[in-house]
């Protein structure tokens, strides 16, 4: 049995974290390749369902990370990002969607070092958690029934 | 209430307004809303501890609008339904006659918003202990335990969507549910379209559920989704402070402090 790669989904924005993560690539630090990087405009743009969606899709793990606290291209929309996220984390904890599989993160476009460290941490705790096996058996249930 | 009777009855005499919302008798032992049209037919309202459904989610209604101008019986939770439906722009002083009944069933009358919310200063939120201890029952499970109860929990619901027809807040006119391009949300009763509909339930009415139970009341399979909401309002006092609908304040997920506390971004 091969070990378990875990699968990241990262949602990034594109001013702040997708500009780290490209400085993490020109400054040739080295890091995980286990995530896929989603750009979008800004963090407020990142709808909660659209992280499910990751979940649902068979990822093991989500990484969510915009631009610093008053650093927000659109002035306010990581601020808003941030109330949601307080939010959505409380509900999925109330659900029992393990919280510990979804990392949020402020990096900015000088970050490069930060977005590499946030991406190996993340992943390594996800391999020490596994794959997430639980919300797989949900979102796959009609596959399962089909094979009986 | 011979008093809500002929304050009903009055107001369609001289035709302050066109439509009374109010309770009436339903089957068995049960209430249902009726929509009155004649002074004639109000001596058919009933209030009385029965009259749970929550008849503000019928301001909203275009059907009822073009009816003409309502006046609604409302007790405390419809009250606080009112309130938040006002705070968000969807409905107008001059559009509706509120009939405020208090607890001990008494007529209020209110002559503005302003009004109902000083009214409900004295009538706040709070979470039965019952449902208290339960949230904290279900919170102190192992996550994996706490999936699997909300799983099966959930497992019953075949997306009929009473709950959103019940609620006062779900007044869009095109539900995500309703987005099949690409399909949001398995329609079919799937474990997966069960969950997310409920998360997505719930997101949509963190910071502006009212705590009035309708969803739950009409789920036809008794899934208890107002512990979802309930559990909510507690991360919003908890995170944003004191909360309830307000004229003054700004919903909890349309709004922001620079200086919002969490403890989870690195």
């Amino acid at each position: 049995m091969t070990e378990f790669e875990p699968k990241i989904v990262a949602f990034v924005c594109n001013w702040c974290t997708y500009a780290g993560a490209d400085l993490t690539g020109t400054s040739r630090i080295k890091y995980a390749t286990n995530v896929k990087i989603i750009r979008f405009p800004c963090t407020g743009r990142i709808d909660f369902m659209l992280l499910l969606k990751a979940f649902g899709e068979g990822a093991d793990g989500i990484i969510v990370s915009g631009c610093h606290p008053n650093d927000c291209h659109y002035t306010s929309g990581n601020f808003h990002a941030r109330r949601r996220w307080i939010m959505f984390r409380g509900l999925l904890d109330m659900l029992g969607i393990d919280v510990r599989r979804i990392q949020y993160s402020w990096v900015s476009a000088a970050e490069g070092a930060k977005w590499a460290d946030i991406v190996n941490t993340t992943v390594n705790a996800i391999r020490d958690l596994g794959p997430y096996t639980d919300y797989a058996k949900v979102a796959g249930y009609l596959e399962k029934e089909a094979e009986v | 209430m011979n008093e809500l009777i002929k304050k009903a009855a009055e107001l369609l005499e001289s035709n302050v307004v066109q439509i009374v919302i109010g309770y009436g008798k339903g089957s068995a032992e049960r209430t249902r809303t009726i929509f009155i049209t004649e002074a004639s037919g109000c001596d058919q309202l009933i209030f009385d501890s029965r009259c749970i459904q929550n008849l503000a989610v019928y301001l909203t209604k275009a059907e009822i609008k073009k009816l003409g101008k309502p006046a609604i019986v409302a007790p405390v939770p419809v009250l606080r339904s009112i309130l938040q439906l006002a705070s968000e722009n969807q409905l107008t002083e001059d559009g509706l006659v509120v009939l405020g009944v208090t607890p001990e069933s008494t007529l209020i009358e209110f002559e503005s918003f302003a009004a109902i919310e000083t009214y409900l200063a004295s009538h706040k939120i709070e979470i039965d202990e019952k449902y208290q201890k339960i949230i904290e029952g279900i919170k102190s499970m192992p996550v994996e335990e706490r999936f699997a109860y909300w799983v099966k929990e959930l497992e019953p619901c075949f997306k009929c969507y009473a709950c959103r027809a019940a609620c006062p807040l779900c007044y869009c006119t095109r539900c995500t549910v309703e987005n099949n391009q690409p399909q949001w949300i398995k329609s079919a009763s799937h474990p997966l379209g069960n969950l997310e509909w409920h998360v997505m339930r719930a997101m949509h009415h963190a910071g502006r559920c009212t705590d009035c139970d309708a969803c739950y009341e009409a789920c036809p399979m008794g899934i208890p989704i107002h512990l979802l909401t309930k559990s909510m309002l507690q991360d919003v006092t908890e995170n944003f402070g004191p909360y309830g609908p307000s004229l003054n304040k700004d919903n909890t997920l349309s709004s922001f402090k620079p200086e919002d506390k969490e403890s989870f971004i690195k």
